[in-house]
């Protein structure tokens, strides 16, 4: 305790900026879980049942802790796909979109190639659900370089094309004898193998490593080095000798490649199938928890776990005590807006 | 002008007491006692980083004092923020404005007022904003955009927000650092006649001659202490230096001016460049210029004939819609900006702030950016922090300048930051610098430094081409000289050819057709 006074006495900004993370995240999931206990009270649920019931279910047994980490997995992927391009001020909403075509090219890959062996698949698998991520990207990362339209607003035009394209080759052409609305169960060699006997897959790897490499890209590296001057000063940057256009491009690119492997890593890992509307906000949640972290790889793996464990634990509560789902939604809701407001009284004075 | 009396007799209006703050690393302010008058010009002086801004910051609410105390009339007060000081009838025009560029003069002002109604009469406000600048000769028109304003106009909102929310002590953290001398004068003559008035005005400028004109009283401030306090009539130019630096200053040893050889190639050599401006800026037209190797071109203009564009255009910030670009003989013309980075092109921007540094990155990482490519190790998977330490720290050596290298780039005083860039940019043995307002913003001996250092670079060889609107840095400096007037050149000579008379005729448009065939 004393060690955090002090620690927050010290004027250094540095370490005032972390502390100041830390305690605006504490105090957002208090104030979020607060809310949230009001409006299970206002449904006439106990809110402090429903609490330990949720802990016990996600936290409590090995089982629960795998199926947050299950949830958790995709999150952290789209997140990064969100939180790469944030570093140069490029706002990629887009991720949903830039998932759904990733999916879509994978598919193909398992489709067209199921007889091959895991090990030339699977690669292959990664390679065009990147591909279909990043030429989702391309688009508006091209546009927005050449100052033609702002990023932001064609990702997000982009999010509602990508799902039609998927349900084009599922409903016309990849779909099961069985089915209408989702393929053929990939061959065992189009899956990505599961770790420890749970559902978690291998694409959890692929997180940590992205995520880790995410760091330290940015941290040591002469391109962090220049991704961050770009997004502290673009005009500057220029002016530095710095190719802003091309770090425009290739950073949205590969944005949407991680976004793609997300995809990828749902339909091979997860689902094993393709379904057409598979992904259910999977890329709008890595938007929101991007910005929860302030696009730290850090923050990520935290808010991620703590939104994972009240998915699990909304879905338990939609079982046991029959709440909507909605009421999640409200809680993921509050959670966002208490972010979005960012209680400044802890940041205010760092001046002083 | 007429100078009231030193009301030394009367209690001060302010008194700040042992006044302490600390950053890490640093003391900005150590024990200061700083005493304000009414009807007085009280300018504050020393060299970059000594903690004026800082000093002043506290007075106004905006940084929190250490220790120390702050007395109103001889009564405590306590100054918590910028709106405690304001409520005190405080005010501060900071080094860098705080207007809102898209509102109108009158809505800037409405905005700055302390009780400013929910539905706001702009009315009156404008018609309050023409009796006050009338009084104060503070000529703006209520209904402009501040956008369109110039750099000196701007100043004058940012007094006439301050008087119109009843200000009566203005403190002003160096108003003439980016005012062309015509404008200097105009704010002196309103400064004069608000001390008439019982205004209580504090002035930091680096500009001895400026302190010298205008103040009633000077204190000193030397790395965070108080070095002396004086009245303007004990007060000489040698004095002050001394106080500021503890030592006396030597004059510039401009070299040799060599003559160019018409045969040499020159670094630099822009062809008809016309260029096409957006919004506010400038159209270059018919630009013809060379500069050679062993050769400072000056380049004089009133800020916004083109200044920005011209040094933009050569770096290849704009491009040109019409001419060619040659660096070294070789066509540059649509080359990228860090192609001629890597071919050795040195830039200070006219703002260091916004054109030219990333403020939260450290000052270390500052110094790299311009130079990844040469400092990267392993293909780019680490930099190297120490190379490039050296280096800075060599260039800081022989320029004679200090400041700490690991704190955000916004931490920085105003004249750090500008010797920041300076040391960057002549880091490398640049072959062409392009330097805007190469000393703006530094204290008298950091000038002397910087233009000791072009006219180092200019003798082992580089291409220079200062720009500035303070003639007699470029009489001073330049080998030739070029006037810019409306995007056009519209003078060429060398020094002993000309005048400042007739320069400064050029530079205001009044002679355009005398010299438009040379
Ligand atoms: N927010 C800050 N964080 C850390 N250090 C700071 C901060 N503000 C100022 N400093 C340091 O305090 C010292 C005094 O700075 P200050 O801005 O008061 O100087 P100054 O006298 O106004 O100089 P200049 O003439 O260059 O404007 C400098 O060394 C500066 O780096
Ligand atoms: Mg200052």
């Amino acid at each position: 305790m004393r060690q955090i006074l002090n620690a927050l006495k010290r004027s250094d900004w540095v370490g005032q900026k972390y502390v100041n993370a830390v305690l605006r995240y504490v105090f957002m999931m208090l104030f979020a879980f607060l809310l949230f206990g009001i409006i299970l009270l206002i449904s006439g649920k106990d809110p402090i049942q429903s609490y330990k019931d949720i802990f016990s279910s996600t936290l409590g047994s090995a089982y629960g802790l795998s199926e947050v980490i299950v949830t958790m997995t995709p999150l952290l992927v789209t997140a990064l796909a969100v939180a790469l391009p944030s570093r140069i001020i490029l706002i990629n909403i887009g991720v949903e979109g830039q998932l759904y075509m990733g999916a879509c090219f994978a598919t193909w890959g398992a489709l067209a190639f199921g007889h091959l062996p895991a090990w030339i698949l699977l690669p292959m698998m990664i390679l065009l659900g990147m591909a279909g991520g990043s030429l989702w990207a391309f688009i508006p990362g091209y546009l927005r370089a050449m100052g033609i339209v702002n990023e932001t607003i064609t990702t997000l035009l982009l999010n509602s094309v990508a799902p039609m394209i998927v349900s084009f080759f599922v409903f016309g052409f990849w779909h099961s004898p069985m089915d209408t609305n989702k393929t053929a169960i990939f061959s065992p060699s189009a899956r990505l193998p599961t770790l420890f006997n749970t559902r978690i897959d291998l694409s959890l790897v692929f997180a940590l490593v992205l995520l880790t490499l995410f760091w330290l890209v940015m941290k040591y590296t002469r391109w962090g080095l220049e991704m961050r001057a770009i997004g502290g000063n673009p005009q500057a940057a220029r002016r530095n000798g710095i190719p802003v256009k091309l770090y425009l491009i290739s950073i949205m690119c590969i944005g949407g490649a991680i976004a793609g492997l997300a995809g990828m890593a749902q339909v091979s890992g997860f689902y094993g199938v393709l379904l057409a509307n598979f992904s259910r906000g999977i890329g709008f949640m890595g938007f929101l928890i991007s910005w929860l972290a302030g696009g730290s790889p850090l923050g990520i793996l935290l808010t991620s776990f703590v939104i994972s464990i009240i998915i699990r634990g909304g879905n338990l509560l939609q079982l046991t005590i029959d709440l909507p789902y909605a009421v999640i939604n409200v809680l993921l809701a509050f959670t966002l807006f208490v972010v979005l407001a960012r209680p400044n009284f802890l940041t205010q004075r760092k001046e002083a | 002008m007429l100078t009231p009396p030193l009301s030394s007799k009367t209690p001060p209006m302010i008194s700040m007491r042992e006044i302490s703050k600390s950053f890490p690393g640093v003391v900005a302010n150590d024990h200061i006692d700083f005493d304000i008058f009414r009807s007085e010009i009280h300018v504050l002086l020393g060299e970059n980083g000594a903690g004026k801004s800082t000093l002043m910051k506290i007075l106004y609410g905006f940084y929190r004092a250490d220790s120390g105390r702050i007395l109103l009339d001889g009564k405590p007060a306590a100054i918590q923020s910028p709106n405690d000081a304001r409520a005190l009838q405080i005010g501060m025009v900071f080094q860098d404005f705080t207007l809102i560029p898209a509102f109108s003069v009158a809505e800037n002002i409405a905005l700055f007022l302390p009780d400013l109604d929910t539905v706001v009469d702009l009315e009156a406000v404008s018609l309050w904003i023409e009796e006050m600048s009338a009084r104060y000769g503070l000529r703006v028109n209520p209904d402009a955009m501040v956008y369109e304003l110039s750099i000196g106009e701007q100043q004058k909102v940012e007094i006439l927000k301050l008087i119109l929310s009843n200000s009566r002590l203005l403190i002003l953290d160096e108003p003439t650092r980016v005012l062309a001398p015509h404008e200097v004068d105009a704010l002196f003559q309103i400064l004069y006649s608000m001390r008439q008035d019982g205004y209580a005005i504090i002035l930091i400028t680096h500009k001895i001659k400026e302190v010298l004109e205008c103040a009633d009283r000077i204190t000193v401030l030397r790395n965070g202490c108080v070095a002396g306090s004086l009245l303007r009539s004990n007060a000489s130019e040698d004095k002050l230096v001394e106080m500021m630096f503890g030592r006396k200053l030597s004059g510039l040893k401009t070299g040799k001016k060599v003559i160019r050889e018409e045969t040499a190639l020159p670094v630099l050599e822009l062809q008809n460049v016309h260029t096409h401006g957006e919004g506010a800026e400038t159209n270059l037209e018919e630009i013809d210029l060379k500069v050679y190797p062993g050769e400072i071109v000056g380049i004089a203009g009133v800020s916004g004939n083109g200044q920005r564009e011209l040094g933009d255009v050569v770096l290849g910030m704009i491009e040109c819609v019409k001419g060619t670009k040659h660096l070294f003989g070789k066509d540059v013309t649509n080359s990228s900006i860090q192609k001629l980075r890597r071919s050795l092109v040195g830039f200070i921007p006219e703002n260091p702030l916004t054109m030219a540094a990333a403020p939260f990155m450290t000052v270390l990482e500052n110094m790299a950016v311009t130079k990844t490519w040469h400092y990267a190790l392993q293909g780019g998977l680490t930099m190297d922090w120490k190379a490039i330490k050296a280096d800075v720290e060599n260039t800081m050596e022989r320029l004679g300048f200090s400041f700490s290298l690991n704190i955000p780039a916004r931490s920085l005083s105003g004249g750090n930051l500008q010797r920041m860039i300076i040391v960057r940019e002549l880091t490398h043995d640049p072959r062409l610098i392009i330097a805007s307002y190469l000393t703006r913003g530094l204290d008298v001996q950091s000038t002397l430094a910087a233009r000791q250092a072009l006219i180092q670079a200019r003798d082992d060889g580089a291409g220079v081409l200062l720009i500035s609107e303070d003639l007699e840095e470029l009489f001073m400096l330049s080998d030739r000289l070029i006037v810019l007037y409306g995007g056009r050149i519209v003078g060429s000579f060398t020094p002993d050819e000309t005048n400042y008379y007739e320069v400064g005729h050029l530079m205001t448009g009044s002679e355009v057709q005398y010299a438009s065939n040379s």
